[in-house]
């Protein structure tokens, strides 16, 4: 192993380097250019899509409402995607936030971290994490839709199925239960990074545990729990397979109206453009485009919550 | 010592030691019942997703779907011959809907089956597979030699006059993706794991760490896209070979989903490990290189195998990509053959697939194995995990 002296490559920084070692250098590098292909993939993707996309980008385009035709670049639109998408995102973010800020206030202050139900409650929430999203898909589909759904139906006396079919609520509501460990993770994340002392003081000026908790923990963890709202926001926005039975429509010549309307979104448009046109040479320049849009839509949606999250740092800084 | 503060730090940020000052107040009583209630959601929700999953998928498993294309017909004239109970199951009515019909309708019901059996052509009815009831645990996972073949074969075939449902195919579609995925994904990921965590320069690693897990913000179906629209035609340039759109397009797809997956938790072991042992062998005058090698990953090795494990979970379950990238269900284990896991046949075959048919319900059966198998690695990965931290906490 020992590489011959050579005197003129002499590296201060080791020991041994006195003697020029051939295997660090080469694994070394070997591992660097693992990197750096990981950053070249990235970097070929996002440029890509940049590029090709820019141009088909119009305001017209982000503010159309297209026809039953949607493959030709001339009239098309992804207005009603656009909207899709977003509500079904903020309608999820209503039930998600609440459930997992909750359960994170339950695991970091009240339960015991080595009691068998705490470890009970994160295995869940780790196999929660690992579902594979289709399957997310198959449970909005047998629960939401045809356990749910169907029994409210019965219930309401309503004519026809209502609720007893794919809409905008149960295609949330199944994005919801998919983000539920990425929201109770990161909120749990912010509330560790408040310092105990601060519990310590509330209680010792006499308030009970759940004041301290709502009055001095909550607001403290705020910016965190925006950081979660992100998060989820972010791992939702993209996501087709929970959605394909749950919810989205091929085509729609009107917006939802109500939450048992279906919509359009984005990425399922991205998968019809893309495997479902009759002529992949025309409609790549919106191919393209709806991607881009789809791109920027998740970054936006995560630079207003990183506003917000800014904005409120600043106040609480202001109340120190 | 480092270590023994930060466990303690992460103790004492509960309430370990601090007992109440005042006893709670009935409204707050019943406010922290509720946050215990909710707080076992997580617990519910895996236990529902199984749940309605297996529900819809059960009567294959019990055996009473009946898929064969002949089957036993009563005529309409002999209604009033059958109790109530062989009527219900003979025309695949829920109880409910058996209560709401009446006689008029039933006898209607009955004289479309008539007529449904009567428009099967002669030819299927010498067919000895039209009396196969294909969703029998043989035809499922057995080959069969089906007419018109010349030996037993595997095949998914589900839409047609005769439903064949052999799963073979879709196992090993997946295998083929997810075997390539981690193959492309592993050595890459685990190498720049290692780099980022050991060697590289702080400065370095403040801008790659980041970076790489913004790959796993790219949404799938953008991977996909980008796989279909120009990874496609880049590599076969490169390799030359026939079908375009081939299972390892798809996997290696599937890579760029995997890698952010395998990288941050490999990542966290390697830094997780005390920084001691290295600074100990570079004393004794190991490179930073060889204590990175023969130090550091042998004590993390156990969470860096949980991270290949949880990164086959993820490439198991993955949709998109696999769906927009191939589709053609071939029984064949050559990588550059077209493949169909099981994930893109539940999302392209659930559309046309008659709800509480035969055919849905074998989807729903594939998303219940999807489910048990992701569940299976989940475990492990945990369990790996958890003894290396009580590992590395020098608790064992």
């Amino acid at each position: 192993m020992e590489a011959p002296v050579t005197g003129s490559r002499i590296n201060g920084r080791h020991f041994r380097a006195a003697g020029f070692d051939f295997a660090s250098f080469f694994f070394t590098g070997l591992t660097g250019l693992a990197t750096m292909l990981i950053l070249a993939i990235l970097a070929v993707i996002l440029l890509n899509i940049l590029v090709n996309g820019w141009q088909g980008l119009s305001w017209r385009f982000v503010s159309t409402i297209p026809r039953k035709d949607f493959f030709d670049p001339d009239t098309t639109g992804v207005l009603p995607m656009i909207i899709g998408t977003t509500t079904r995102v903020l309608v999820m973010t209503l039930f998600v936030i609440p459930v997992g800020v909750i359960t994170a206030i339950y695991l970091g202050e009240y339960a015991s971290g080595t009691a068998l139900s705490t470890r009970i409650i994160r295995g869940a929430i780790n196999n929660l994490a690992g579902v594979p999203s289709i399957v997310f898909g198959l449970f909005g589909l047998g629960f939401f839709i045809n356990f749910v759904g169907k029994n409210l139906d019965a219930m309401l006396n309503t004519s026809g199925p209502t609720w007893g079919q794919p809409a905008l609520l149960w295609a949330s509501l199944t994005l919801a239960v998919m983000t539920l460990p990425v929201a109770i993770v990161a909120t749990e994340e912010s509330l560790r990074a408040i310092p105990p002392g601060l519990r310590e003081a509330s209680l010792a000026l006499g308030a009970t545990k759940l004041e301290t908790i709502l009055r001095i923990v909550l607001p403290q963890a705020l910016p965190g729990i925006m950081t979660c709202a992100i998060l989820a926001v972010s791992r939702a926005a993209g996501e087709v397979a929970p959605i394909l039975f749950t919810g989205v429509a091929y085509y729609m010549a009107s917006l939802p109206k109500s939450l048992a309307d279906q919509f359009m979104d984005l990425g399922y448009h991205v998968y019809v453009l893309s495997t479902q046109s009759p002529n992949i040479e025309q409609t790549r320049p919106i191919l393209y485009a709806t991607v881009l849009v789809l791109l920027l839509l998740t970054f936006a949606l995560n630079l207003v919550a990183i506003l917000i999250r800014a904005h409120v740092r600043k106040k609480l800084r202001a109340l120190h | 010592m480092n270590d023994s503060s930060k466990a303690e730090a992460t103790e004492a940020v509960g309430w370990s030691r601090i007992q109440r000052g005042h006893r709670a107040r009935p409204l707050e009583w019943i406010a922290e019942k509720i946050i215990f209630i909710v707080s076992h959601s997580a617990i519910l929700m895996v236990f529902l997703i199984f749940f309605f999953v297996a529900r819809e998928a059960f009567p294959i498993l019990l055996g009473s779907m009946d898929s064969a294309l002949v089957q036993k017909v009563i005529p309409a004239s002999e209604l009033d011959q059958l109790s109530p109970e062989q009527l219900r199951s003979y025309l695949g009515l829920t109880e409910r809907q058996y209560a709401e019909m009446d006689r008029e309708t039933l006898r209607t019901l009955m004289q479309v089956k008539e007529e449904e059996a009567a428009e099967i052509s002669a030819e299927h009815r010498q067919d000895k597979d039209a009396r196969v009831n294909t969703t029998g645990w043989r035809y499922l996972v057995l080959p069969y030699q089906w007419s018109g073949y010349d030996q037993p074969r595997f095949i998914w075939q589900p839409v047609g006059q005769i439903h064949k449902y052999n799963i073979i195919p879709l196992l090993v579609g997946t295998l083929k993706t997810t075997g390539v995925g981690l193959l492309f994904a592993v050595p890459l990921a685990v190498g720049a794991a290692l780099y980022v965590s050991q060697l590289a320069r702080p400065r370095v690693r403040e801008v790659a760490k980041p970076a790489i897990e913004l790959l796993s913000g790219i949404p799938s179906v953008v991977v996909g896209f980008f796989a279909l629209l120009v990874m496609a035609t880049v590599l076969q340039s490169v390799f030359g070979y026939e079908t375009r759109l081939n299972a390892f397009v798809a996997g290696t797809a599937l890579g760029f989903a995997v890698i952010p997956i395998v990288f941050s938790i490999s990542e966290d072991a390697l830094t997780s490990v005390p920084r001691s042992y290295t600074q100990a062998a570079l004393a004794l005058g190991s490179s930073k290189w060889h204590a990175a090698w023969q130090i550091v990953l042998p004590a993390a090795l156990p969470g860096v195998f949980a991270a290949v494990v949880l990164g086959f979970g993820r490439a198991v379950g993955e949709t998109m990509i696999v769906l927009m990238v191939c589709s053609a269900s071939v029984m064949s284990w050559n990588i550059f053959d077209s493949a169909r896991s099981i994930t893109t046949t539940i999302a392209a075959e659930m559309a046309e697939a008659v709800s509480g048919g035969h055919h849905y319900r074998i989807l729903f059966l594939l998303g219940a194995l999807l489910f048990a198998v992701t569940f299976l690695s989940n475990m492990v990965a945990e369990l790996i995990v958890s003894r290396f931290k009580l590992r590395l906490e020098g608790k064992r």
